[in-house]
Formats: structure tokens, sequence, C-alpha cells
């Protein structure tokens, strides 16, 4: 085989890396080069830098070292029995590539990962050395985030903190039983041992962080992971149960979720599907409800049926649908909990009720600048001017809140 | 800044005209703001207008109006403004709007007898200032985000790099520290049409706006970063309009990746279709050799003793000794390997070298009884070349093992098994007829001619050469994955 050039190689390796959801360069601590003279800053939050024609932003360069893989996930397109083209870039490729992007303002840093060669460690290794020679050699300011191999050293573990903003391990699959069954190489024990190891060290250098400002950091950015949705059986209770334990347990910032995709060379025990995207979106505006809404995954779980979210409508209105007996909320008179349980309202939009509040009691028109659409709210709310009637307990509400058909494309976009 | 009250009062509307020097003479702004609310000038009697903007002609006709005359204590009189008031005015002020100055003052005026006015997120004015301002933010995120610098050189040992962008409002000024704290380590200019920023390793500049034509239109690195963009896209999740939210169509001009997008959704439809139609390869047998002339055999012994007398077998380089297959003449499994060893063919039994011996050890791991297995080989005799004592072993060519496929045929059939194992692409060649990639078809209980199911796996001489010892772990445990899967085929 003909050596590939670096730009072949980008190209192999970018493909090989679309699967994974993550892309957030935000939640590190704040960094720029003004002190250094180097490149690169992070601040608050991450910039995306572009879009890509699925609608995902473009943050990170977000590639894999190598796609070469000595594991057999049947859900990855990289797996050893995958048929796909495979290319390994040199430490020094991925190092040069990601400065020669940021100084031209393609991305906000670098997002590694790597398919497993020789072994965990190595591979490991490796991705740290990238990490290292980016911030020591050449001052890089930008953010970094590692995908972190479960199976190796703890030592590399703990480099790789060093120098990175966030590190992840993917849990891949809500239980075990299906790690063992899809991912016969990964052990979901050891993976979650990481991860609470991981958790530890983060929550310890942040304390330490308090105390004295000089102690080192350990990934500022937190820690993230990801579910691989649809490539078995779990059920949206389940992944959800899991998730709930994850950000309990280990502190996690994130959980993403990735649609199971129809992916090129895909193994024959997988049918090959549309990918779910719904149902991940479902789950993302769930996990929301998890996080900020101060919803237990029981009560999310009331909207759907058979373990299963609606597809149909958001989870917090159809919450809201099983719930009518705790509506209409007065918008003048509400505590801000019940403000976040209106369908509708967000938490921008509720700060901002609250606030108006002070200044008058609000009417229709009030809430029609403060809210995105008021039309929404207007069955769970009552202002002034507003009650809802017998909105609420007519039978057809469903039918009426949930979005209209629509015709399918034949051609998409 | 230039104060520009003229006397008179004849058109009663704007008594005050106010000139301010530039688009982002927030300064001069707030200096007539804070004279004009000392006056207490009413917003309804001031216009606003900036220097050169060339849209004031019908405004001067507007008589010159004379500045109130101030009292001692109108002078005195403190001007009263919260700072989150006046950080969201001097946000909004850089909005492109030319009503934003008259909005701001408004405002500043309504807030001197209601202090906490911007707080009403109810209110008309402060519902239009937040507005402003939050078009500013966007604007300015999205140049933090959408400026391409290309390099034009290097200079002592610093990189230069210029871009090229277009604003909506004037926030070039404002963003300057934020590319001088992101980009320190190297020279730069921003050119857009109303401002150009520079920083030089020592200061930042702000110089004249300048057009696109001034700013190089290409960049080495250009190529890749479109390679990169094609290449992260996923056809199997178009969401045109979540994209064109965030990066609307009218940036698209001034970004390089951009130019991709009309093809990439053209095909994405068809790669989608090419995924889920790439099922796996189910031509993977090829027609059976020839027979050669001779009866077939109606057990082992006859076999073997007929592949005794070939005349024509493939001697050169090989053995003398043929190496018989050994198990029971009925097992449920039947394993192939590729030739006897070294070993092998000292001892006239296939498996009895150190491959052999991992076989084993993997075999029990996966609770195979090996004595109630088949074991034999794809090509019966030993090929080695040789080297001093040493017979060093030399893999069989193609006509080699095609030469032996239709004896191991005749072996199949007079075992019978239930499965057939190959290990290593000799094996899997032989039974296939085509050159097979073991790592694709590995793991998987594939249907066979005549309807025989075969498992293709590694073979054990592989393990053994793995030179890292964690490597050699997963791919053991892989093989021995492999063996159960064929141990729970069989029962």
């Amino acid at each position: 085989m003909s050596k590939l050039d670096r730009s072949e190689k980008l190209a192999i390796l970018a493909d090989a890396a679309k699967y994974d959801a993550s892309c957030a360069s935000s939640g590190s601590v704040k960094r720029n080069s003004a002190k250094s003279g180097g490149i690169g800053s992070t601040g608050g939050t991450g910039i995306c830098h572009s879009y890509a024609p699925d609608g995902r932003c473009i943050s990170l360069l977000k590639i894999l070292m190598t796609n070469y893989c000595m594991f057999d996930c049947l859900y990855c397109i990289n797996r050893s029995s995958s048929n796909v083209r495979r290319a390994a870039f040199t430490v020094q490729e991925i190092v040069d590539l990601t400065l020669d992007f940021y100084k031209r303002n393609y991305i906000e840093g670098l997002f590694l990962s790597s398919g497993i060669i020789r072994s965990p460690d190595y591979t490991m290794e490796q991705l740290v050395e990238v990490a290292r020679r980016l911030r020591v050699v050449h001052k890089f300011g930008g953010y970094i985030h590692l995908k972190t191999i479960p199976e190796a050293d703890p030592e590399l573990l703990k480099q790789a903190g060093q120098y990175a903003d966030r590190l992840s391990i993917n849990i891949e699959l809500p239980d075990d039983e299906s790690i063992a069954r899809l991912a016969p190489e990964k052990d979901g024990k050891l993976i979650r041992r990481t991860m609470d190891n991981l958790g530890k060290k983060v929550r310890e250098a942040k304390a330490e962080r308090k105390s004295s400002r000089k102690a080192p950091l350990f990934a500022p950015g937190g820690h993230s992971t990801q579910m691989i949705i649809g490539a078995d059986a779990s059920d949206d209770a389940k992944i959800l149960t899991t998730s709930d334990g994850l950000y309990g347990s280990y502190g996690l910032k994130r959980v993403y979720y990735s649609a199971f995709s129809p992916i090129p060379d895909a193994s024959s025990n997988l049918p090959a599907q549309a990918p779910p995207l719904l149902r991940e979106h479902r789950l993302y505006q769930a996990d929301w409800l998890l996080r900020f809404y101060g919803f237990s995954v029981a009560e999310i779980m009331q909207g759907g049926s058979a373990g299963q979210l609606d597809l149909n409508i958001d989870p917090k209105l159809a919450w809201a649908l099983q719930n009518r007996a705790r509506f209409p909320v007065n918008i003048n008179l509400a505590d801000q909990e019940s403000l976040l349980r209106i369908p509708g309202l967000g938490g921008k939009g509720v700060g901002k009720i609250l606030q108006a509040r002070r200044f008058t009691a609000l009417r229709l028109t009030d809430l029609e600048r403060i809210c995105q659409s008021v039309k929404k709210i207007l069955p769970f709310i009552t202002t002034v001017d507003w009650h809802p009637g017998k909105q609420l307990d007519s039978l057809n509400l469903y039918d009426r809140l949930k979005p209209p058909p629509e015709q399918l494309s034949l051609f998409p976009a | 800044m230039v104060a520009d009250f003229r006397g008179g009062n004849a058109l009663a509307k704007s008594t005050y005209r106010i000139s301010l020097l530039s688009e982002v003479d927030l300064e001069g702004w707030r200096d007539h703001a804070r004279r004009l609310l000392q006056g207490g000038v009413a917003p309804d009697q001031v216009t606003w207008t900036v220097e050169g903007r060339g849209n004031s002609g019908e405004l001067d006709l507007s008589p010159p109006a004379a500045f109130p005359e101030q009292s001692s204590d109108q002078i005195a009189r403190p001007v009263r403004i919260s700072k989150t008031l006046l950080s969201l005015i001097n946000s909004a002020l850089l909005h492109s709007n030319e009503d934003r100055f008259d909005l701001a003052y408004r405002l500043l005026y309504r807030a001197q007898s209601v202090p906490a006015l911007h707080r009403n997120p109810a209110d008309a004015d402060v519902l239009k200032l937040n507005r402003y301002a939050k078009a500013i933010r966007r604007d300015i995120h999205k140049m933090h985000a959408f400026v391409r610098f290309r390099k034009i050189g290097a200079s002592e040992g610093r990189e230069q790099f210029v871009a090229w962008f277009e604003p909506d409002h004037h926030i070039t000024e404002a963003v300057a520290p934020f590319f001088r704290n992101r980009f320190t380590g190297m020279d730069w200019l921003i050119v857009t049409p109303g401002a150009s920023i520079a920083w030089d390793g020592q200061k930042l500049s702000v110089g004249p706006g300048g057009c696109k034509e001034d700013v190089p239109q290409e960049d080495v690195v250009e190529a890749e970063w479109r390679t990169y963009y094609a290449n992260i896209f996923n056809p199997a999740r178009v969401k045109i309009n979540a994209m064109k939210s965030e990066m609307p169509m009218k940036y698209w001009k001034n970004l390089p990746e951009a130019e991709l997008i009309p093809s990439l959704l053209e095909q994405a439809g068809t790669r989608v279709e090419a995924m889920v139609a790439g099922a796996p390869d189910d031509r993977l047998f090829d027609s059976r050799t020839d027979e050669p002339a001779a009866d077939r055999p109606t057990s082992l012994d006859q076999l073997y003793a007929l592949l005794e007398q070939q005349p024509d077998a493939p001697r050169d380089k090989f053995s003398d000794r043929l190496i018989h297959g050994i198990g029971p003449d009925h097992a449920d499994i039947m394993i192939i390997g590729e030739q006897p060893g070294d070993q092998e063919d000292r001892e006239g039994k296939p498996f009895v070298g150190p491959a052999g011996q991992l076989l084993d050890r993997a075999l029990e791991q996966a609770h195979i009884d090996r004595q109630q297995t088949f074991l034999t080989n794809a090509v019966k005799r030993f090929k080695f070349t040789p080297r001093g004592k040493r017979r060093i072993h030399e893999t069989p060519n193609v006509g080699e093992i095609n030469y032996y496929r239709w004896w191991v045929e005749q072996e199949i059939r007079l075992v019978n098994p239930k499965l057939v194992v190959a290990l290593g692409a000799t094996a899997a060649r032989s039974l296939t007829g085509k050159a097979v990639t073991i790592s694709r078809h590995r793991g998987e209980i594939l249907p066979g001619p005549d309807g025989r199911s075969i498992l293709i796996t590694v073979h054990p001489s592989y393990l053994l050469r793995i030179p890292d010892e964690q490597g050699r772990q997963v791919e053991y445990a892989k093989f021995v994955r492999d063996l159960q899967l064929a141990d729970n085929f069989v029962h």
C-alpha cells in the first residue's frame, strides 16, 4: 500500500470520528495566550466555527489518531472486523494539523480519540503525547478533549488530565449485558471503575484549586461519556436511569446520546436501519429535564408509554398532559419550580417572568415580549387577562398540541 | 467629537442636532448625553447623526438650536445610570440601525425617573435595546467564529496572517482584544468594510476599512480544511435548517468550506442508500475445483492412500511426508489449519508444535474436547526453506492451496462435521477458493456451499507473533470467543 499523505489520512480519520456525538468545548478554565506568547485561548463557552449539513457544530478538530483497532465492537465502524480503509496519524502530524487549523481560526481545539492499536497502554501513551507536545512545546492554549481508554494504566489517565480540558470514557451501552454482547473486549465494570476514578480526580483537583491557585489542574472541563442509542434493545427508561446514575455517582458533565447510525460495512448481526434521530432528540430533551428542571426519571417516563418516550411531543409537554391537575399555573403568583414545569417555557423565560413580575401584574401582551411562543403555553397558564377555561380537560388536547404531520421529503434538503 | 448646537427652533421637532465623530464614537455620545440630561432636554427634542454619514441632507434644513442655558443647580444635578444599563447601551450602540443613539438617549432619560427601568423586560424600549444588544453579541460571536485567516508568510520568526470579514454591525474594534488574546504568537490583520484591526506582537492598531480584494484569496491549508469538513458530515443525518440557523447563508461567501455544501447535500441520499444496502458479500464461496481422475474415496484411510499415490503432487520445497488429519471420523467440529510445521512433520501428526499447544489451551477454555474434534490442514505437507540445520516454514502459494482443495473437500465430506472452522487465511482460501479478509468474516457462522456451516478465525500462530503482551491477550481472548461460538453452534 502506498503511503498516505496528511490530507488522505485526514479524510479517513475524520470520517471515522464523526460518529462521536460530543463536540462541546466549554466549561473549562479561562486561558489565553497573552502571557505565554503562544497560540490559543479558552473562554467560558466554546465557539462553533462552522456547521456541517447535518446541523452539527464544528468546534473542535475531531479525529481519530488511528482507525486500526484490535477491538471488535459490533456497533462501531472501526471494529477490527470492519472493512473500512485504515490510516494512522503520527503524533507530530496531529500536533501540526491542530496548530495549522487553529491559527486559521477554523477550530477551538482538538478532540482526539483512537482505535486501540498494539495495546491500550501504547495507544493511550500516544494520545497523551499529542496533548503534551501541544501544551508544553507549542504553548497551545486551546481546548483539548482526550478520549481515555479504560483498559489503560491509571497513571496515563493522570497524565492525560494534566494536559486535557476534558476527558471522556464512553459507557457505550446502557447495561453490562449489552456491553458484553456487542463489545466483547470491553467490560462495563472496568468502564465504571475508571469513570469513578476520573470523577474523583476531577473533584479533588477542583477542591485543591480552591485552597491554592497553584494546585495542578486536572481536566478542568470535567468528564463526559457517550451512549449508543438503538444498537441494543434498551428502552428510554433504562437509558435515562443509567444516565441519572452516571450523573449522580460520577459527577459527569454530560452524557451524549448517539443514535446508532447505519454505518458502511455494518456487522450483519445488526440490522441496517434508519437512525432513530428523533429518539435521540427526545432523550436529549429528557436529559435536560433531569439536569436543569428537577425532574426525576419516573416523572419523565409518566409522559411515555411502555418505557419509551413519546416521539410526537417533547417530554415536558408529555409529562404535563399526564399531570393536568397541576395546571393552569398562575404566571403572576407561581413559584419558580412550578413555572419551570410549564411546557414551552424555559429557564430564561422563567427568569424574565420573575423579573417582570416586580414591575407589573403580567398580561398576555407582556408575555408576548418575554416568551418564545405564547401560543404554546396558553393552555397551561393564567394571567390577569387570560384563563384557559376547560381546555385542559379536553380530550383532544394532545392532538391539538402535537406538531402537524409533515409531508415526508423524497429528497432531503 | 464635534458639538453642533445651533440656535433657533423653527421646525420644532428636533431642536438639537448632535453630530458624532464616527459610528463608534461612544465617548462622544456619552458626553453629549450627559450634558443634554443635565439640561433636562427631552428625547424628542434631540436628533443624533454621524458626521459624513450622508443621510443628513433633510435634517440640515432644520435651523440650528441653541443649547439651553444651564442653571448652576442643573449642572450639579447628577446623572444616574446603573452599570447594567450602561453596559447594555455600550453594546447596543454598536448596532448598525441609525435610531440606536435616539433609543439609548430615550432610555437614559426615562431611567432618570424610573431607575430600575432596564430590569423590566416587558418595557418596549428596554426590549428593543436588549434586542440590539443581543444582535451585537451575536455578531461578535459570529465574527469570533467565522473569521478565516490566510497565511501570507513569516517575518523574524513570526507567522503572518490576514483575514477578510463582513460584520453586520460596528463591532470590529470591539473584537480586537479577543483576537489578540487568542493569537498572541502570530501577526495578524483583519480587514472589514468599516475598519481594520491588526496585531504585531506588541500592540493592537485600528485602521481604515478595505475590500475583499485586499486580502489573499487562498491558503495551503484550506484544501485540508475542506477535506475535514466534507468527511465530518454524516449523510445519514441531514439537518439543513439547523445548519442555516447557526451559520446563515450570508456568511457562506466568505467561508472556504461553504462551497461544498450543495454537493454534499446532493450526494447525501445516495450515500445513505449505499450504506443501508451495503450488506455483507454473500458470494464468498467460489465454485469448487474439478475432481482429479480418481474415484471418490469411501474412507479417510482410502483418501490418504490415494493422495500418497498422486504422481504430480507439489513436491518442490515440500517434505515427503504426508500428514493425515486426526480425530474421530465423525466429529461435530472439524478444524482446518494451514499446513504441518517442522514438529508436525517430524512426529507425523497435525497440531503438535507451539501453535498446536496454544490451540489446545484455547480449545480447553472454550470447553471443546480436542479428542472429539477432527484436526487437519489445508495443505497436507510441510513447505519450508532449508537454512543450515533448520527448516524455515514457508507459506504455501495459491496454486499449492488449490491443489489440495479437492482433498480437503473429501475430508469434510467423509467426516461430515456440523461445523468447519478455518484457522487463518490459507484454510479460508482452501474453503472458499478466494482470498478472504479474516478480520472481516471472523466471528460469524457463514453458510457454506452444500449447506455446510463455516466459521473463520485466526490461526494460533498469528497469536504467537503479536509482540505486545497486552495485545496478545486481547487477540487470544477473541480467538477463544470464536471457538466458544463454534461450541455453542454444535450443541
